[in-house]
């Protein structure tokens, strides 16, 4: 039973990063760099549910899409203006970019909302009441006379992350626009003398990546409920950590990654070493790479010469 | 047009990112927008005649609650002493964004500035690299709240007005052990902070002399702090009765939210980082009650001197202050009473009033909103007693 809770809790964590490597991963995918400011837009997003639900006491669902819609223009505004007249520049400046971004999300959230801590509100509750006639608050499903407990936001967020991952996989595969952004990550010389609209494509993948994290910050937050403006950018980097054991680039080798490598640190925890978690969780992902170079799902790409 | 579009770029990011760490200029507001007169300007007209008193603490990033509490603390503290005639100080904080190596800078300048007493650092790790400079400088130093060993150790010059992390460790163990609050306790934490482990190394040893037995002893550390599953189960099924939870309040929110979801409810035990709990915005109080902890102050003492700042504290910043803001401002009465007893002047040399600090601060006694008769030894170490406080209700309550 304790390891079937352990797997529990280690799928829920991974659950997160699976959310959040999706982003990362379709970004890199297509405009084949490194958004080390994806974490942050996390933040961002979460931010902007919490105050619409804590003090405009919008519904949820409202929250979340006014989160969404903040998130996807934060998005195509930061790629305008840091990452386009970047295009022709080496890849090394636009990472180095794509870091500066992050620390200006980060403390231009510090300066609009402070540092002092804030907790989101728990929007996967149930309430029912018992025999008593006490209101009981659940937030998740107990069996086995409640010794084993899957938290509701678990349940949403795998829910999510394969409608996600399936939704991303249809659309890439299949639309104009898809086919497109498959395009421009092949060739974006090519990509534009086949009439192909690149700059257009990469807003849009921005886009799609920011309303992405607008989603992932909303459940990080009602897993884990501490709210600051450094909140997104540790799950980031485990994130990417994780996209990039999944295979960075592949949509369902995120959602495997991710769900992976919450598992390992969960797992690492409870029969290893509290203290020697991360350690283990980098030492699997380390040997992983040794292996398959490309991560677990990633395609192998050779070099044209 | 690239190259307008990079320029216009640049200028943006440096014009907000000079916006973004204000907190250089003590007369930009602090982040929770506070209308507090601005904190050179009232000084000014005393300079010359004041002791240039300066600190560094983290006014921006992820600690910048404990930075722009001390620093208000201090700067209330300031402006009563000023205002009473008498002794006149100028105060002065610069940022260090909890980075010992910002601390550094940030102490330079403030030595250039021409800081003849210190406010060390707010927070440890920063403050053990200040402490350094402070003792090379011969410039003393009274930290408010940066509370670990390293800080004082084999520096004179250098005091702290809050407990020694160890001190807290060993008062917590002993406090339980009298009380009867436990006999099988569990230990969370987080294994890459000094704080954190300097409280739980003596609270271990201590616990072990006084027969309080430690059935589970788990660690996080940064970037590891969301999920607390694996601990909870590991003091649950070691039949833990109470657990100490020697760390801020922020990763110990979220452990009371996953213990409580996991239907897991012994007593809980903090330290002094838990104080701030229950001002987390949107924070259930709840969760947190009947969790007790050992603190120097309490903001809903009924102390007159406590409600007169508490008063003031919320009418300037918009705030309940927490302990950082109380000991900040008691450093600088504490300054007083030793600057008035040595009488000191504000045209002797820093090392001068090193001199004469030094001797004051091991002799004499203070009276201060974090503790009544507190004096310090040669080390740099306050004594003074810690309050248990419980809460209940949504509030904290005195436990004796």
């Amino acid at each position: 039973m304790t390891f079937l809770n352990f797997l529990i809790s280690g799928i829920s964590l991974g659950s997160i990063y699976a959310i959040i490597a999706l982003g990362y991963t379709m970004v890199y995918g297509i405009a084949k760099m490194l958004n080390f400011a994806h974490g942050d837009v996390i933040m961002v997003g979460a931010y902007i549910c919490f105050y619409a639900v804590s003090r405009f006491s919008l519904p949820p669902v409202v929250g979340v899409i006014l989160a969404m819609l903040v998130c996807t223009v934060l998005g195509i505004v930061v790629e305008r203006l840091a990452y386009k007249p970047l295009r022709q520049a080496p890849s090394l400046a636009v990472l180095i970019t794509a870091i500066g971004v992050s620390y200006f999300l980060q403390n231009s959230a510090l300066l609009l909302w402070s540092s002092n801590p804030k907790v989101f509100p728990a929007f996967f509750t149930t309430e029912s009441v018992d025999a008593a006639g006490k209101t009981v608050t659940k937030n998740g499903i107990q069996l086995f006379d409640g010794r084993l407990n899957i938290s509701y936001v678990t349940i949403v967020t795998i829910v999510v992350c394969i409608i996600i991952m399936v939704g991303l996989t249809l659309f890439t595969a299949h639309t104009k626009m898809g086919k497109a952004m498959r395009a421009c990550s092949e060739d974006k010389g090519a990509a534009q003398l086949m009439g192909i609209n690149v700059n257009g494509t990469i807003s849009m993948t921005f886009a799609i990546g920011s309303g992405l994290a607008a989603i992932a910050g909303v459940l990080l937050c009602s897993a884990y409920p501490t709210l600051v403006p450094t909140t997104g950018s540790m799950p980031g980097i485990k994130a990417f950590t994780a996209a990039v054991f999944g295979g960075i680039g592949s949509i369902p080798g995120a959602l495997l990654g991710g769900l992976m490598l919450g598992v390992i640190e969960i797992f690492a925890k409870a029969y290893i070493s509290t203290q020697l978690s991360d350690a283990v969780v980098f030492a699997v992902l380390i040997v992983v790479l040794l292996v398959k170079p490309a991560g677990l799902l990633g395609k192998q790409v050779r070099e044209k010469v | 047009m690239k190259k307008k579009f990079v320029s216009f770029m640049m200028a943006m990011v440096m014009v907000l990112s000079l916006a973004a760490c204000g907190g250089k200029d003590s007369d930009a507001p602090a982040p929770e927008n506070n209308d507090a007169p601005p904190a050179t300007e009232t000084n000014d007209s005393a300079s010359g005649a004041a002791f240039k008193l300066g600190g560094t603490g983290p006014l921006t990033g992820g600690a910048a609650i404990y930075g722009n509490a001390a620093k208000n603390g201090a700067q209330i503290a300031v402006d009563e002493i000023n205002a009473m005639g008498g002794i006149q100080f100028e105060l002065k904080y610069e940022d260090d964004t909890h980075d010992a190596e910002k601390a550094v800078n940030a102490y330079n300048a403030l030595k250039d500035w021409g800081m003849q007493l210190s406010l060390g650092s707010v927070t440890s790790k920063p403050c053990e690299a200040t402490s350094v400079m402070n003792f090379e400088d011969r410039i003393f130093a009274l930290t408010p709240s940066a509370s670990s060993t390293g800080t004082i150790e084999g520096k004179d010059n250098m005091f702290q007005m809050c407990f020694m992390d160890p001190n807290q460790g060993s008062a917590s163990a002993q406090y339980i052990a009298d009380k009867g609050l436990g006999t099988k306790i569990a230990v969370i934490w987080m294994s890459d902070d000094p704080y954190s482990k300097g409280i739980r190394d003596t609270f271990t040893e201590k616990a072990a002399e006084l027969g309080l037995e430690i059935v589970s002893d788990t660690t996080f550390a940064t970037g590891n702090d969301t999920d607390f599953s694996v601990q909870l189960a590991d003091a649950q099924k070691n039949g833990a009765d109470l657990v100490f939870l020697p760390m801020y309040y922020q990763p110990a929110s979220l452990i009371l939210a996953q213990a409580n979801a996991a239907g897991y409810a012994p007593k809980w035990f903090g330290v002094d980082g838990m104080d701030g709990i229950l001002t987390m915005e949107g924070f259930d109080a709840s969760l947190a009650e009947g969790v007790m902890l050992l603190t120097p102050f309490n903001a809903d003492s009924t102390d007159e001197k406590t409600a007169a700042f508490v008063a003031e504290y919320q009418k300037r910043f918009n705030e309940i202050p927490n302990q950082f803001a109380a000991d900040a401002y008691d450093c600088v009465y504490a300054y007083k009473q030793a600057l008035e007893a040595a009488g000191a002047t504000p045209d002797m040399s820093a090392e001068e009033l090193c001199a004469a600090m030094i001797e004051q601060f091991t002799s004499m006694t203070f009276d201060g909103l974090t503790g009544e008769s507190m004096t310090w030894d040669a080390t740099g170490a306050v004594s003074k007693s810690p309050k248990g406080m419980v809460i209940e209700n949504g509030a904290y309550v005195g436990l004796d």
